[in-house]
């Protein structure tokens, strides 16, 4: 248990649709993370996807208005915002600003992108969250996403939360800096080069020797453990957070 | 790869990725100069406060440009520089050619300009039967191969120690094959040495060009630039017309943000200043100086306050050393005089969307070339920018060729996917529909592509929102 010292009494929580259609179980982990620290949550069911599908692919437009129908449904109370994933908080973070710079709405955009964090640095740097290790020895590594790393700067904090788990051992990756090549629609739209990527990237994990490596991020997870799984790599893929709650809970 | 030829992006990749000499020669070099390039620019704060100079002195520049170049024309006049305008590529071939021909010119020696590879004039003063050598080694190698530059720092950075070996072999008569690249530098040097001194015009690209004082830069390591523009009678200097600014004191900062990014070098062994002709009573230099500036396409991207950030590159070419994609396939795939990020945004806006609009799919949007573009161009907002312009869905688009993939189905699948991520029965619908039938969708379309090298996506039995409903999380 932490110590929560800007006493923060609740959050918002924003699951992202890859987590809920595809990983709901890290999603509930990363709510259950934040409830541990005293906090209270909570999770409109109306949220949707962050838009940055469409943004990154030629459909401004469209991103737009799901960009501000997440706005709309934040707007009850001015909480933070967690969100489980670097690159759909650096989305909402940095880029929902962007596509509002010239409209009437941009300062309540403004406001909802200030409170937006990622849930590894809520939980490190606001939350100051301690935690326990129950779990047996374990080596493993760290992928960590390119927005993560580039927009939301969360990396450190993700791995400071590793750090205080005393029987985990984080075997650093070579090339961590580089992207796996999911990309959202340039995996598809770019499928040799995604897939050049992608190999490389699982060819760097298998180096490490480790049997499982972390992310906060589901989109790379389902990138990596989709190659990994077609290669019969015997290497796990698992978000941060539901490897955390696993291991303090014993 | 000459720009006429038909232009197969997809098939330049499939190529390029099979080439598994040409990966690992480019892994090799990119990794060599990131490495470099982290070993001056080593302290993350300095380095960025350079970069915020150097990003306010690019784009002051762009916002006063007409001015600046004015300025820069009169004090080019006054130092003795003749100055040319060309709109098109064409236009500056023609005017090269002209000062050629003024002077029953056939030979002309080049040092490296990217411009030069814009106009692809080498090809044009061939055909008019004129002599263009390259004298910059990397451009001097790939000219020998009859290939176009790779990389726009490094030419043939493509090629290893042995395949150039091979190259100078086979195309210098009476040269043997060594791998020494002492005996190769030597060759080299030996065959431009003498056409330095036998060429009738030295042509050379512009760094930076200081308007205050008419004072064109050149940053080079070889001392070719300094041959090419003192040797032979007549120097011809091509530049992009962005390259212009204000004043002397702002050439330091962007000096040292091109040297440290371009090569990881603190300063290069070459900086040339060139203020005009030789002068009556001067022992060396050209009679005759000339600069030709060149719009093409330039003026227009200047025109949109957010595609302006383009014209702010410096040609240090880091975005490629560190793009993840340029890194894989090469810049040869690229099929275009600047390859790699950079070319990603300028080329589709130069020669239009209809034509070069694939190179701005080709990125995964991870952001490594924003984050360490020397003048800080966000790339990657760029790039959406030129999606949106492709598919140009607002009909605002101002890019040439915008619009050119408008298609029924694929906005008929975002405006189903609004729908599902706006209103709240929609998205139900949706999971439900995804937990019931998305794992036994047909492995067609995007699903295909996306299952050829993985598996296909796991969809949860019971979604998230669903789960917090049975765990009781709070609704609102
Ligand atoms: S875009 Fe930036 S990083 Fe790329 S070549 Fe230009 S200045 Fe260098």
């Amino acid at each position: 248990m932490g110590n929560n010292p800007a006493n923060v009494k609740t959050v918002y929580y924003f699951g992202t649709c890859l987590v809920d259609m595809a990983y709901p179980k890290a999603g509930m982990a990363g709510i259950k993370l934040l409830q541990r620290e005293g906090v209270e949550v909570i999770f409109p069911r109306e949220q949707g996807c962050c838009g940055q599908p469409a943004y990154n692919s030629g459909f401004r437009q469209e991103a737009k208005d799901v960009a501000w129908k997440q706005v709309q449904i934040f707007s009850g109370n001015d909480y933070p915002i967690v969100v489980p994933s670097g690159s759909c908080a650096g989305m909402m973070k940095f880029h929902y600003l962007e596509m509002f710079k010239d409209d009437p709405e941009y300062y309540e955009v403004k406001k909802f992108c200030d409170r937006v964090h990622e849930l590894t640095s809520f939980l490190n740097t606001v939350l100051k969250a301690q935690y326990t290790d129950k779990g047996s020895p374990v080596k493993l590594t760290w992928h960590s996403s390119c927005h993560a790393r580039r927009e939301m700067g969360c990396t450190e904090d993700s791995k400071a939360l590793l750090r205080q788990l005393k029987n985990v051992e984080l075997v650093e990756i070579e090339r961590e800096h580089e992207c796996c090549g999911f990309g959202g629609t340039f995996s598809i739209k770019q499928p040799e080069i995604s897939a050049a990527m992608v190999h490389d990237k699982v060819e760097d994990i298998k180096s490490t020797g480790t049997k499982k490596f972390l992310t906060g991020d589901c989109g790379c997870m389902m990138n990596i453990t989709g190659h990994m799984g077609k290669e019969k790599v015997a290497i796990e893929g698992q978000h941060i957070a539901e490897f955390i709650l696993e291991r303090i809970n014993g | 790869m000459a720009s006429n030829a038909k232009f197969n992006f997809k098939k330049s990749i499939t190529d390029a990725l099979a080439d598994k000499q040409l990966r690992a020669n480019f892994k090799f070099a990119t990794d060599a100069l990131r490495g470099k390039r982290l070993a001056v620019l080593s302290d993350p704060e300095e380095t960025l406060h350079l970069r915020k100079v150097g990003n306010a002195i690019k784009r002051k520049g762009l916002t006063q440009l007409p001015q600046l170049l004015e300025k820069l024309e009169a004090k080019c006049q006054e130092n003795g520089i003749i100055v040319h305008w060309a709109e098109t590529t064409a236009e500056a071939n023609e005017i090269v050619l002209g000062i050629m021909e003024k002077h029953s010119g056939h030979k002309v020696v080049k040092g490296k300009s990217m411009v030069s590879e814009e106009m692809h004039l080498n090809k044009f003063l061939e055909d008019k039967g004129k002599l263009p050598l390259e004298t910059d080694l990397g451009e001097y190698i790939i000219q020998l191969n009859h290939e176009p530059p790779s990389h726009i720092i490094v030419p043939a950075v493509h090629k290893n120690r042995k395949q150039i070996a091979q190259i100078f072999a086979d195309n210098i008569p009476g040269v043997s094959y060594t791998e020494d690249t002492t005996e190769l530098l030597a060759i080299a040097r030996g065959k431009l040495r003498e056409h330095y001194r036998t060429a009738d015009i030295g042509l050379s690209g512009v760094n930076f060009a200081i308007a205050e004082s008419g004072t064109l830069c050149l940053v080079e390591n070889e001392g070719n630039g300094r041959m090419c523009t003192t040797v032979p009678p007549v120097h011809v200097a091509l530049m992009g017309l962005e390259k212009v600014v204000e004043k002397l004191e702002d050439v330091p900062p962007l000096y040292r943000l091109l040297c440290g990014s371009a090569t990881g070098q603190r300063i290069t062994t070459y900086f040339n200043m060139i203020k005009g002709p030789r002068k009556a009573g001067e022992k060396d230099g050209p009679k005759e100086v000339h600069l030709v500036i060149l719009d093409n396409g330039r003026s227009k991207i200047l025109a949109d306050t957010q595609l302006r950030q383009t014209l702010q590159c410096i040609r240090c070419g880091t975005c490629l050393n560190h793009c993840p994609v340029y890194t894989r396939i090469g810049g040869h795939a690229y099929g275009s005089t600047y390859p790699g990020p950079i070319g990603e945004i300028l080329m589709p806006q130069v020669e239009g969307l209809d034509k070069k609009g694939m190179l701005p799919t080709a990125s995964s949007l991870c952001n490594a070339c924003e984050e360490v573009c020397p003048v800080m161009i966000p790339i990657p907002n760029l790039i959406r920018r030129l999606r949106d312009e492709s598919y140009d869905m607002d009909d605002d688009g101002i890019v040439k060729g915008h619009g050119y993939k408008k298609n029924r189905l694929e906005t008929m699948v975002w405006k189903g996917w609004k729908l599902t991520q706006v209103n709240a029965t929609c998205n139900k619908l949706m999971l439900l529909g995804v937990q019931i039938f998305g794992n036994m969708l047909p492995k067609v379309g995007p699903l295909k592509a996306w299952t050829s090298v993985r598996t296909a996506p796991k969809f949860a039995r019971q979604s998230l929102k669903d789960l917090a409903k049975k765990e009781g999380i709070r609704n609102e």
